[in-house]
């Protein structure tokens, strides 16, 4: 952190108001995960003030391929909430808005904030009203934040508020020598363990209102199996036509964030070259992961940097989950083959008949 | 392995002995084709079902002009919910979870198996031959309906190229609006006068899963796998016989069978004897 931070710090008395920090500002739009809002991997500047808005949206969505309905309550609309990030020593002015629209108050505990439960004492919200929230990023690193109204947490983040802040630290990532990383493009997957309510006949129910469908959810989430585990609010959002793409020799970085259950990210037929296993930059990545667990209630990040073309499953491996309920998305990577990473030396073809497994000639005539 | 692969052959090698039987031994009843459309050959185009390599590389399967040697009798709407029914109620097929409601849609979820053994039993019961189709008579039956999805040429030394081409392909196949069965008749009839076809229900065939080289100009299988069958529909598939709710997900792509049903071909009874003959002497000829 630069001096003129420090002094800074050292001269702000405990509450002041936000004008009274004759900060420079920055208003960020955010956009939609996979996505993340354009950023410095590392600054010069000095800290400013970053004025972020999220809205609060209560919205029945479809979570997979059968077209199972599902009554979400989202930040800004996604499942998860945008990514927000901000340097270290910033400071985040949030405003949070609940549309007269909405059923529910709701409010926001930020992991990345000190104090008030995380803000969360300090932003409860009623349909009809907003607040604006400021918070000093203190300590650098990919935090989850989430909805936490008083005795319903849990199903308002399994009903997919929760989101991303990420706090870089003002001179960039680096490796465990100090060596600076950087990243070509970034991905910011949330995952989320869904409990739908079943009737009697095994059929997904579906609720007029969200509120209706609180009872039933409540009975399947006490049971802690859930239904759908999936990326970024659906099954199949990340792959496909939504998959995401890569090129040899890029560096990606992927964050991955759960609020609420452990989980375990694995690049199939890839590696996380640098991973923050916990998601706090002061301390080193680790290198050369196979696969990464992440804590339920944080976010971790890993930098990876394609070597081959083709298509990569970016899973849970908790491979049920991934296969059976959902947590499974795609990178599609273009660029040239090196046949000195993999080559098919041989392909599959029949055993010779002196060998032992070799198949009776009857069955491999047509 | 080996042990396995004698048992499919042995298996096989059964489900084509039984017409002789049926022939010699069981006097046919009244030949009832429940309005199955007789289809007389004609030429048609056919996308060689498979997995084809050149010099070690994947290509297409060939894409050839056939000709059916007889008749095919298909029927003319698939098996439906109640008419699976009666053979669970006779214990001669497996009981299958079905959906509540309508008895006249489709019956899905159903394997290989289950489908055989709802056609060897409809064979029991009538003295006359019902099977599933090859994948060449249900390409031929579905005629306009059936599609050749042939992948684009790419560099064949580049094994990334044709995986991502093949992954566009499938992500780009559209879903079926409705995922539940729908009543006989929901998607059309095609110019052969056969309903849904290439609807929301996927279709058996009795076609194994082959791998071929072409090398040299000629065609070698180098391997048969009858644990993995050919189902078509909307797109065509490949399908472990013991599957019943197909599904993609983990590290595939694209869009898999709605719902796995299956429509039966049935024999006309004076080539039965004829066809069985064919196929024993295929046999003895391959041991």
């Amino acid at each position: 952190m630069g001096a003129a931070v420090a002094a800074l710090m050292m001269a702000a008395p405990a509450a002041r108001a936000a004008d009274d920090l004759k900060l420079p500002r920055q208003k960020v739009e955010l956009v939609a995960p996979p996505s993340v809002h354009a950023h410095e991997q590392a600054t010069k500047a000095g800290p400013k003030i970053v004025e972020f808005k999220l809205t609060i949206r209560e919205k029945e969505v479809v979570i997979d391929d059968a077209g199972t309905k599902f009554h979400a309550m989202t930040f800004d609309g996604s499942m998860p909430g945008p990514m927000m990030v901000v340097h270290e020593g910033d400071y985040m002015e949030l405003t949070l808005v609940n549309p007269a629209t909405n059923s529910m108050p709701h409010n926001i505990d930020l992991h990345s904030a000190t104090g008030a439960l995380g803000g969360g004492a300090l932003t409860h919200v009623n349909p009809g009203e907003q607040v604006v929230l400021r918070w000093k990023a203190t300590r650098p690193g990919v935090f989850v934040y989430h909805c936490a109204p008083e005795g319903m947490i849990p199903w308002h983040v399994v009903s997919g508020m929760h989101g991303t802040v990420m706090v870089l630290p003002r001179d960039g990532l680096k490796d465990a020598e100090g060596k600076a990383l950087r990243y070509d493009k970034i991905f910011y997957i949330g995952e989320n363990d869904l409990y739908v309510p079943k009737d009697a006949n095994g059929k997904y129910k579906t609720y007029e209102t969200v509120g209706e469908s609180y009872a039933d959810t409540t009975e399947v989430m006490r049971k802690l199996i859930p239904t759908h585990v999936v990326f970024n609010g659906r099954v199949g959002s990340l792959t496909g036509k939504n998959a995401m793409t890569a090129k040899v020799g890029e560096t990606v970085m992927l964050v991955h964030s759960q609020a609420n259950r452990d989980t375990r990210p694995h690049l199939i037929g890839g590696h996380g070259d640098y991973v923050w296993e916990a998601g706090k930059f002061n301390n080193p990545p680790q290198k050369d992961l196979e696969t990464w667990f992440i804590r339920g209630g944080s976010a971790g990040a890993a930098l990876y940097t394609f070597r081959e073309p083709g298509i990569y499953a970016y899973v849970n491996h908790n491979l049920i989950e991934a296969v059976e309920l959902g947590a499974s998305a795609h990178i599609k990577v273009e660029g040239k083959w090196n046949d000195d990473l993999m080559k098919q030396v041989t392909p599959p073809g029949p055993i010779p008949l002196d060998k032992v497994g070799a198949a009776d000639p009857v069955a491999v005539t047509r | 392995m080996l042990i396995l692969i004698k048992i499919k052959t042995a298996m096989l090698a059964g489900a084509l002995a039984a017409p002789i039987l049926a022939t010699v031994f069981a006097p046919a009843p009244p030949h009832d084709q429940d309005g199955a459309p007789r289809l007389s050959p004609t030429s048609f185009s056919y996308r060689a079902a498979g997995d084809f390599s050149q010099a070690g590389r994947p290509v297409e399967g060939p894409l050839r002009e056939l000709r059916l040697p007889a008749d095919l009798v298909i029927m003319k709407r698939q098996v439906t919910v109640a008419e699976y029914a009666r053979c669970v109620d006779e214990a001669a097929c497996p009981r299958i979870a079905t959906a509540a409601g309508a008895q006249d849609a489709p019956v899905v979820g159903v394997s290989w198996h289950d489908a055989s053994a709802y056609a060897a039993w409809v064979s029991r019961k009538t003295g006359i031959t019902h099977r599933l189709p090859t994948d060449e008579e249900w390409t031929f039956a579905a005629a306009e309906k059936a599609r050749d999805e042939a992948m684009p040429l790419v560099d064949p030394s580049d094994p990334a190229q044709a995986w991502i081409a093949r992954y566009e392909a499938e992500s780009a196949r559209t879903r079926p609006a409705a995922t539940a069965a729908q009543p006989g008749g929901t998607f059309g009839t095609n110019s052969n006068g056969l309903d849904d076809l290439a609807g929301n229900v996927w279709e058996w065939t009795n076609s194994c899963f082959v791998r071929v080289s072409l090398d040299g100009g000629s065609e070698r299988i180098t391997n048969t796998n009858c644990g993995v069958r050919v189902v078509e529909g909307a797109h065509r598939s490949y399908m472990t016989d013991f599957i019943r709710d197909p599904r993609s997900g983990g590290c595939a792509a694209g869009v898999p069978p709605a719902n796995l049903g299956f429509r039966l071909v049935i024999e006309p009874s004076r080539s039965v004897a004829t066809s069985a003959v064919r196929n024993v002497a295929k046999l003895l000829r391959r041991t």
